[in-house]
């Protein structure tokens, strides 16, 4: 995509010499139609995105309830934040579980591209198994799953200590089940990008390698991984957003219980801002996570990129 | 000297190279074509565990209650169809998947037509203040995650009328608008200027050239972009669940929700309702599998 931008000329370097009929590139205007075309879709978009995002860092800074009345508190709401210990647990369970389902998603998919890779047989049959998860609803999947964590999974091993009872209304457990659920679903998209990655490989590398003796693991490590780590990067950078802000899958699995042992951010905002009367407060809570996702891409991309480097 | 040391050294690798990786060896020999069975094998059992939650669904949904014990993977005994006659009713399906069809219809077709323009318009003039400006503005927005507009949100669509069907409609194609944008951009900057040019010598204005020239060779991303915008409205639950006020006007997802607790006594009949929701959108990928791969792999390329 980026050599065609390179070589293609400017069109108003073109014009001047070459081209007189283009009238309309000859004065340097630019015609009104290309105005209309972005205009009114950009203010709609103002108005449907930054604008909310302006009125929830406004509102922040407010005692607003959702109705009524209200004042500004200054950085009440924030100080307030960090002494929460429903957010301050809202954050470490969402922490944990987004990083420990990254890892998973990543290593999972990785593998299972690098086979759909290889020369198996019925390939792409199994890479449109693989897929099938990325065109169902995570809150239906997550209530089939809730079903058989809760029924089936107690029966199947009876003898297991955490697996005897419900593992959704263990505490400390409970969470691993939303990984599994959230790995399931989300390596059908990992799987597919990591395949496009590794299809942009040339054969060429690995009939070199072979040639001068390299294993199969010396392969991976010598020349796939370090030719599809952008995609590497871009994957986990993704993943680790998306899990951050995971949601449907704990109403479905979980609802945040037991107690409020797996309620997630977007969920305590959820909550305490519709149905808690929150809204301001957890106006600040959305805007210390938003700065916290940007903070956390924002580092990953650096540290990853820097690794890219090395190779 | 050296030669006499070197040589043994040359020669080593190849023979090597025949006891290790006898697969290198074939491929430079030509046969191309051989299987690699370990890997079909551990490839096999990983895609067990992506059907096994479906396998699942289907069996319990076409149980009685009463056949519901066990660990469940057991198979049913009969069809009992009256699963899916309960769910039809309970969960007011029919008009579920009206709204939700009607969603993602209206999500595609609007995101499609709106966000291209938006993104020619870009990409022609990128090299202009305003232009550039605009893009960088939209490119920004794709950091913002949504729990911060969730709130703000629904404020403003129930100001504005637009808690119903056609708000979630506007809502998919705004906030897709910088993703898409992104995708087109990089395409249409591929695309020669010089069809344009010469549509312009010809008198065409700038809205015929996008939509008799521009648009018909945007059909690739056209795929890929309304694929990811079909799935994403089909399946979402968060923004429904947010937007939505009347009832009428509920989507499948959402209707799984507010019906989760009537299920209680009744498994199968939930599991019907669930398949139910899944069905149609899996049965469109069953039949444009290999269409839907490549059109989210060229999306990710970008």
């Amino acid at each position: 995509m980026a050599t065609p931008v390179l070589t293609r000329p400017r069109p108003e370097r073109t014009p001047r010499g070459s081209r007189p009929s283009t009238v309309r590139r000859r004065v340097g205007a630019t015609p009104r139609a290309f105005y209309w075309m972005v205009v009114p879709a950009v203010a709609v978009f103002a108005l449907l995105h930054t604008v909310p995002v302006l009125i929830g860092v406004f509102f922040s800074f407010t005692n607003y309830a959702g109705f009524g009345s209200w004042d500004f508190v200054g950085f009440g709401n924030f100080l307030a934040l960090f002494q929460d210990d429903r957010v301050l647990k809202a954050y470490g369970f969402t922490f944990g579980f987004a990083i420990v389902a990254t890892i998973l998603t990543n290593v999972i998919s990785l593998a299972i591209a690098v086979g759909l890779n290889a020369k198996i047989a019925f390939q792409s049959t199994f890479r449109g198994i693989f897929f099938i998860p990325y065109v169902l609803a995570i809150l239906v999947v997550g209530y089939v799953f809730q079903y058989f964590f809760a029924n089936s999974l107690p029966r199947i091993l009876s003898n297991v200590p955490v697996f005897r009872d419900n593992i959704l209304t263990n505490p400390d457990w409970a969470w691993t089940a939303i990984v599994a659920l959230a790995v399931w679903q989300a390596c059908a998209f990992a799987i597919i990008l990591y395949l496009a990655g590794l299809q942009t490989i040339p054969q060429e590398l690995y009939e070199a390698s072979a040639i001068d003796g390299a294993t199969p693991g010396r392969q991976f490590r010598s020349i796939t991984f370090p030719m599809i780590s952008a995609f590497f990067t871009i994957n986990m950078v993704l993943s680790l957003k998306g899990f951050l802000q995971t949601f449907d899958h704990i109403v479905a699995l979980t609802a945040g219980g037991p107690g409020t042992s797996t309620e997630s951010i977007t969920l305590l905002i959820f909550r305490g801002g519709f149905q808690g009367g929150e809204f301001a407060y957890q106006s600040a809570n959305a805007v210390l996570f938003v700065v916290v996702i940007m903070l956390v891409s924002f580092l990953q991309f650096r540290i990853l990129q820097r690794k890219e480097a090395d190779f | 000297m050296a030669i006499t040391i070197d040589s043994p050294a040359t020669v080593e690798p190849v023979s090597l190279r025949i006891e290790r990786d006898p697969r290198g060896v074939r491929r430079i020999t030509g046969n191309r074509t051989r299987i690699n069975w370990w890997a079909t094998a551990l490839i096999a059992i990983c895609a067990i565990t992506v059907l096994v939650p479906l396998y699942f669904a289907v069996i319990t949904a076409l149980k009685t209650p009463d056949q519901l014990g066990g660990t469940g993977f057991e198979l049913p005994t009969g069809f009992h169809w009256q699963n899916f006659v309960d769910a039809w009713t309970l969960t007011r399906f029919p008009q579920a998947l009206l709204n939700t069809a009607l969603i993602t219809v209206g999500a595609v077709v609007l995101t499609l037509l709106t966000n291209s323009l938006v993104a020619y318009a870009i990409a022609r003039n990128l090299h202009k203040p305003f232009f550039k400006g605009v893009y960088f503005y939209l490119l920004s927005a794709i950091f913002i995650p949504f729990p911060i507009i969730m709130l703000p949100v629904v404020k403003e669509t129930a100001l504005f009328g637009l808690d119903n069907q056609v708000g979630l409609i506007l809502l998919y194609a705004v906030f897709g608008l910088s993703l898409n944008v992104f995708i087109y951009v990089a395409f249409i900057k591929s695309i020669p200027i010089e069809l344009e040019e010469a549509a312009y010598t010809d008198g065409a204005t700038t809205w015929r050239v996008y939509w008799q020239i521009i648009f018909p060779l945007l059909t690739p991303m056209n795929a890929t972009v309304g694929i990811l915008t079909c799935v994403w409205a089909w399946n979402d639950f968060i923004l429904p669940l947010v937007v939505l006020s009347d009832p009428a006007a509920r989507t499948l997802q959402l209707s799984q929700f507010v019906f989760q607790g009537q299920f209680n006594t009744n498994y199968s009949a939930a599991f019907a309702s669930y398949l139910m929701a899944m069905a149609p959108l899996l049965i469109v990928y069953i039949f444009a599998q290999r269409w839907v791969i490549s059109g989210v792999m060229r999306g990710s390329i970008k």
